[in-house]
């Protein structure tokens, strides 16, 4: 092993510890290794993750309210789950979230990977331009959400002045989170403008992991650009592409943060996004049992969407 | 050196003497201007008393949710709480707050001495019955700003004439103001577009209940039969409540400045504040900072009671909070002398000056309260006029279905009045059968 | 590559993208620079009507940002000594006295603290967990996978009660450690994908070859893998970082006075009524310099890692 690190007083410290423990470490199997390796993250994930979550299911069944904490709890078995399932505000939510969810997705997919394609022609700069390009992303969604509502105030803020710059439709004669048309794209357009970076990114990793010997190979066969396109750099980019969408549908399906501050989930309830309504219900309401059914409603959905998007994802590998 | 050292000791001892206990207290408010005043008011105490305070400020969109956690759990943060007027039942029902009865019969404290509207509103329940459970600390409630300056032009003032046949004056009914908003509205005002009036339309917390509120208490708006308790068909959605929610559309509708849609008392501050609005509903507490506004302040604004109804009642929209001491606290006795520090006259008076609405009739009946702020007379007035919303155990629910009506009618435009009012009729009823207490 | 390899792009098509990447940066900054250029404006320019784009910068809200402030009466402010500094000066001007400091600093401190802290610890379980996901046969491994990932698609409130009564329990409630452990446990799902790719892409030859040099599999992972994953570590630590720099809901209901960290505190910034923007703009500003400057010094490894990081085999 000539190119192994020098020397570090660790090595030396590590020589220094007694043979006995040495030969005890050396002695561990792979497999009691794996355990000591993967335990301590399995370990938190049931605290922080698991046991809360048996909570959840367990209170779902269940009538307590956590605001009334000293009444009787109930056992309610199926009948939360019921209530939710029958009432139609609770679609509307799940469409609002759809809408939601398919748009950011595809703006943020479309954009983020031309953005990628563009910045691997390797132009000069493209790496100080990706740096300043990934900023909106390292911002916290509260302050973004925040700080939006005032860009898109029609008076004061940005936003409708630079439509008004652009297409001179004037400022003032459109309200992009006061309108029932226009707010459900008024928060599609701050998820994207936020979060394309993100996708980009990935998408960049995946088309500078392609080899360019594969490209060159096409050129000797005379492929043309437009057919290396489609046949090599999108084959070859689409897992990272789909690990890409798999995280941000998973982030957007859970939207709470940046949409509770931007509309509060109106006007009306044209932007109430699934995990608003379950704040409103487990901490307005405060029908602890409701929420909770609810939120294990929208638990399994999205891991059903999930599981069958891994395996997706997984043919998508071998191939 | 020594010498030194014991000196030390034996101030420690003098100090440990004069106070029983030097307690490190945490009062929860909600983070906004009024708090940073009591900050600054509690530096005495903590010199009295030998207390530390510390303070505990959730802003607004989150207070509500954060503080009831918190009490819900029984959580020892707080100790002392300004909870918002609508919690009073649940503090009192589930045994969150202390009752003060006892406390303020030992110390001489008595409700009499309070606004009584603030002591209905803040420190009773049941509503009505001498059971206190705080003690008022904040008065509030919904008013209007008027631009002053503007209504005093003498070319705005004799179009007005033209138009309306009487004089552009501050509006005495929601009619009159609605005609001003319309005046307003579009006008061109040196070289701006300007609009008619903020009002209230935010979705998430309590906004659009507030104005609404506000606007149909004086349109004949009851919550119950005042004979038969929770009985809501005919008063909640009675002719005149209907009349006066679509008042409220049009209102929005045709005078509110573009983007408006989500507007609580911040954004209407801003609107107010830019020379977007030439009036401005918000509540009492945003007044104090127009007078000191560069923009707005220096005698341009004026302040207005909340105008009547078609039938000439006038009612208005009741803000503000309580102190309580908080049950779980292991220092209620500590919290207690803040009370008791904080009752006193000289301390509300000073309170007063430093931009907190004091509710001690002391102070507010003062032959030179009126004269002390170009808006103490019309906070006076509005205080003796005041309604509240549900103070009910289960007020957050019935606020989420009246947020949720109130906004998918007036911002969304979905259905009608009528259907908004029958909806909450319905949406309350449930509420008070999942309560037992239908 | 080489200067002329046959797939180095076009002259005309660098030009083209060059020019197409700018525009979007420059579209996608604008909104930066506005809240940036707002922290150096006045109160009343902030929401000026029509927004201003050239002003006369102040640095109001900085000062705003780190004082708490109360109205003064005239008569107060009569008898007040002549401000001998400038952050006096411009509060007094204002018709306030300063009160003291704000609590801007020490939410920042919270911040970098359960940040920097929750991001370490994800990097450590998570490279840990990666690896031997990677390199040993792990009993249903690909249901282990699954489940990491999983338990990232509960949406934050749905625990959030659970939560929240089990930390009050615990006394972890409005600590640093809670709020560590609880952001590492969210973030861990992310680490130990991410670090997967990237591991499954060092070849096991270097190990085995150290194994056959006579280094334990410890040594063996500290010294061969570790260095060799250093890349996918930096970016994978640069996504932990952004999310517990930024995480909101739970900092809202699970911090207060002592272990409250930034984000739910800078929305709370008021000013004499309504919310001071130039205050707001100016705490936004500064709590992004620490996660910005973080990127920027780790840009080459976000760059070459994420291209390392692949999950094709």
């Amino acid at each position: 092993m000539p190119d192994l690190p020098a020397d570090t007083p660790v090595d030396r410290l590590a020589r220094a510890t007694p043979p006995t423990l040495a030969r005890k470490v050396r002695g561990l199997s792979d497999r009691t290794i794996a355990w000591i390796f993967v335990a301590p993250t399995i370990l938190l994930l049931l605290a922080i993750n698991i046991f809360p979550l048996i909570w959840t299911i367990r209170l779902s069944f269940t009538n307590f309210r956590a605001n009334r904490p000293n009444e009787p709890v109930e056992w309610v078995g199926l009948r939360n789950y019921q209530r939710i399932l029958t009432d139609p505000d609770i679609w509307q939510t799940m469409q609002a979230t759809a809408h939601f969810l398919f748009w950011t997705l595809f703006f943020q997919v479309l954009i983020g990977f031309t953005l990628a394609w563009l910045i691997n022609r390797k132009f000069r700069g493209n790496d100080l331009m990706t740096t300043l390009i990934v900023i909106p992303m390292m911002l916290s969604p509260a302050v973004v959400g925040n700080f939006w509502t005032f860009l898109y105030q029609p008076q004061i803020g940005l936003i409708n002045y630079a439509v008004e710059f652009v297409t001179g439709i004037p400022a003032s004669s459109f309200t992009m989170l006061g309108s029932v048309s226009l707010a459900p794209w008024a928060i599609v357009i701050v998820d994207t403008w936020m979060w394309t970076p993100f996708v980009m990114l990935i998408c960049l990793a995946g088309l500078r992991s392609i080899p360019d010997y594969i490209y060159e190979a096409a050129e000797v066969d005379r492929a043309s650009k437009w057919r290396q396109f489609w046949t090599m750099t999108i084959p070859m980019v689409l897992p990272f592409l789909m690990l890409a969408v798999l995280f941000r549908g998973i982030e957007n399906f859970k939207m709470f943060d940046l949409v509770v501050l931007l509309t509060g989930g109106g006007p009306g309830d044209t932007t109430l996004l699934s995990s608003i309504e379950l704040k409103r219900e487990a901490f307005e309401k405060w029908r602890t049992g409701y929420s909770s059914a609810y939120a294990i409603i929208l638990f399994v959905t999205v891991f059903g969407l999930a599981s069958i998007y891994v395996k997706a994802l997984n043919k998508v590998k071998e191939r | 050196m020594k010498a030194r050292y014991l000196a030390a000791t034996a101030a420690l001892a003098l100090v440990a003497g004069t106070s029983a206990k030097a307690e490190d207290l945490t009062l929860c408010w909600a983070a906004w201007d009024p708090a940073n005043a009591l900050v600054e008011l509690s530096k005495d105490f903590e010199a009295q008393s030998g207390h530390k305070m510390n303070f505990e400020f959730v802003p607004w969109p989150n207070f509500a949710d954060r503080m009831l956690n918190e009490l819900n759990s029984g959580g020892k943060l707080c100790d002392l709480m300004i909870g918002d007027s609508q919690w009073i039942g649940a503090g009192a029902e589930s045994g969150h707050y202390v009752k003060l009865n006892d406390f303020f019969d030992a110390n001489g404290i008595s409700m009499d001495a309070f606004v009584p509207a603030t002591v209905t509103g803040y420190s009773e329940w049941p509503k009505g019955t001498p059971n206190y459970w705080s003690l008022p600390a904040f008065g509030d409630v919904v008013g209007w700003t008027y631009r002053k300056d503007w209504f005093e032009r003498p070319e705005l003032q004799a179009e007005f004439k033209e138009k309306y046949g009487r004089d552009l004056v501050a509006p005495a009914t929601f009619a009159e103001l609605k005609d001003i908003a319309e005046f307003f509205q579009g006008r061109d005002i040196d070289g701006k577009t300007v609009y008619g009036a903020s009002i209230y339309t935010e979705r998430g917390s309590e906004g659009i209940t507030m104005g609404v509120m506000d606007v149909l208490y004086s349109f004949g708006f009851k919550y119950e039969n005042p004979d038969k308790p929770y009985d809501m068909a005919g008063f909640v959605n009675s002719p005149g409540a209907v009349a006066g929610l679509e008042f409220y559309k049009s209102l929005y509708d045709c005078c509110t400045p573009p983007g408006m849609s989500n507007a609580y008392m911040g954004e209407g501050i801003d609107a107010y504040k830019s020379g977007q609005v030439a009036m401005q509903m918000n509540f009492a507490f945003t007044w104090p900072g127009f007078e000191v506004d560069p923009n707005v302040g220096g005698g341009k604004t004026g302040y207005l009671v909340n105008p009547a109804g078609p039938d000439g009642e006038r009612f208005a929209q009741l803000g503000g909070q309580g102190i309580s001491v908080v049950s779980y606290s292991e220092k209620q006795d500590a919290a207690l002398e803040y009370i008791k520090w904080f009752a006193q006259p000289e301390v509300q008076a000073k309170w007063w000056s430093m931009g907190g609405f004091s509710c001690l009739r002391a102070v507010v009946e003062d032959p030179g309260f009126a004269a002390s702020q170009p808006y103490a007379q019309t906070f006076l007035d509005s205080m003796a006029i005041v309604k509240d919303f549900w103070a009910e155990p289960s007020y957050a629910t019935l606020l989420a279905d009246s947020q949720k009506r109130f906004h998918d009618y007036v911002v969304a435009g979905q259905g009608t009045a009528q259907e908004a009012l029958d909806g909450l009729v319905q949406d309350w009823t449930v509420t008070f059968e999942d309560e037992g207490k239908l | 590559m080489s200067a002329y390899s046959i797939t180095e792009p076009s002259k005309a098509s660098k030009w083209v993208a060059g020019i197409l990447v700018t525009l979007y940066m420059v579209i996608t900054l604008l909104p930066l620079a506005w809240i940036i250029s707002t922290g150096f404006k006045t109160g009343p320019d902030s929401i000026s009507y029509p927004p201003k784009v050239i002003f006369s910068p102040s640095i109001e809200g900085y000062v705003n940002l780190f004082t708490d402030r109360t109205r003064a009466t005239p008569e107060q402010l009569a008898t007040m000594p002549p401000p001998d500094n400038f952050v006096d000066e411009i509060v007094q001007r204002r018709g306030e006295v300063v009160t003291g400091p704000s609590r801007f600093g020490e939410r920042f401190l919270n911040s970098i603290i359960i940040g920097f802290g929750s991001t370490a610890l994800s990097i450590v379980l998570g490279t840990l967990a990666a690896y031997a996901f990677s390199r040993f046969k792990v009993p249903l491994k690909d249901d282990l996978l699954f489940f990491i990932l999983s338990t990232r698609m509960m949406p934050p409130i749905a625990v959030a009660i659970p939560i929240f009564l089990m930390y009050r329990q615990l006394g972890l409630s409005d600590t640093h450690l809670g709020m560590i452990l609880l952001y590492t446990g969210v973030n861990i799902s992310l680490a130990v994908w991410l670090l997967k790719g990237f591991i499954d892409e060092i070849p096991r030859e270097y190990e085995e070859a150290a194994l056959i040099d006579g280094y334990t599999r410890f040594q063996a992972f500290r010294k061969v893998v570790l260095p060799q994953a250093a890349t996918g570590i930096a970016s994978t630590a640069i996504f932990c970082l952004i999310f517990a720099w930024n995480e909101y809901a739970f900092a809202v209901l699970l911090t207060s006075g002592n272990a409250q960290t930034a984000p739910p505190f800078i929305p709370t910034i008021i000013g004499v009524g309504g919310q001071d923007w130039p205050a707001v703009a100016a705490g936004a500003t500064l709590f992004l310099l620490p996660v910005m400057i973080f990127t920027i010094l780790l840009r080459k490894h976000l760059l070459r890692g994420i291209t390392f990081g692949a999950v094709r085999k």
